[in-house]
């Protein structure tokens, strides 16, 4: 009795179905993991009703490298005297690479004293993040921050 | 939501600036994830946030799913006169919770 040694056609028809196989699984993964630029601009605008916005006022602070990203720290400032005459209205808070732009939004007033406020965020990815600021004069002022993130959130447990 | 915790100081001088905290315990289930069998979890969060000083409006915060778990706030406030502050959450479901504290404005 001798083993059949599997010959070339068989071994390559084998291998060929490999990739198809793991295609298949990856198929399974329930949502894509990142909004494309075109939803992130959507999101912008929903909330600028496309008015020009401005560089600066807005300070974003987060930490430069991410342990966790099921658990960013961020804080957001603008320089603004909250008075009556002059408010901030509103922040918004977008992120490039989650799965939705969108992260939170705060409505501020005279009342405020002060246009600062910190909460904690999931991050998906390494990215850049985005904060808009509406004032009662209806100007929009930009600010940035990037992060690392080590440990993504929104993960897919299988 | 069950539980939260908030943090006001107790007093204030009239038009001094101060800081408020607030946590209330909540998963945050994004609706992105998948459980040990591969199937998506529903999304449930909190979806807004209010903070009422004398049943006023001076703060609010609309949640998405990146917010994370237990979510928390740290914001400010002038504190105009003595009375009540409420916190209060809002689930995607419309179900509320509500947490107060008492200031003293002299």
């Amino acid at each position: 009795m001798t083993f059949s040694k599997p010959d070339r056609r068989q071994m390559l028809t084998g291998m060929a179905a490999l990739p198809a196989l793991s295609v298949a699984t990856v198929s399974l993964a329930p949502l894509p993991a990142s909004a494309t630029p075109q939803e992130l601009r959507e999101a912008v605008a929903a909330f600028t009703k496309g008015r020009p916005t401005e560089e600066g006022r807005v300070t974003l602070d987060i930490p430069p490298i991410s342990e966790n990203g099921n658990s960013v720290s961020l804080s957001v400032s603008v320089e603004s005297p909250m008075t009556e005459d002059d408010h901030v209205r509103q922040i918004a808070i977008f992120a490039e690479a989650n799965p939705l732009p969108d992260i939170v939004r705060f409505t501020l007033g005279p009342r405020a004293g002060r246009a600062e406020v910190a909460t904690r965020i999931r991050l998906n990815d390494s990215q850049t993040l985005l904060a808009v600021a509406e004032m009662n004069d209806g100007t929009l002022w930009t600010g940035t921050a990037e992060t690392v993130v080590t440990l993504a959130a929104c993960g897919i447990i299988l | 939501m069950d539980q939260a915790r908030i943090s006001v100081p107790s007093t204030a001088t009239a038009g001094e600036v101060i800081e408020l905290r607030a946590l209330v315990r909540h998963p945050m289930e994004t609706g992105f994830r998948g459980d040990s069998r591969g199937r998506l979890v529903p999304r449930d969060i909190v979806s807004r946030f209010e903070c009422l000083y004398n049943d006023e409006v001076v703060f609010r915060a609309d949640l998405f799913p990146a917010v994370a778990a237990n979510p928390f706030l740290r914001f400010f406030t002038r504190a105009t006169e003595t009375g009540t502050l409420e916190f209060r959450w809002t689930h995607q479901d419309g179900e509320t919770l509500s947490e107060f504290a008492e200031i003293t404005v002299t």
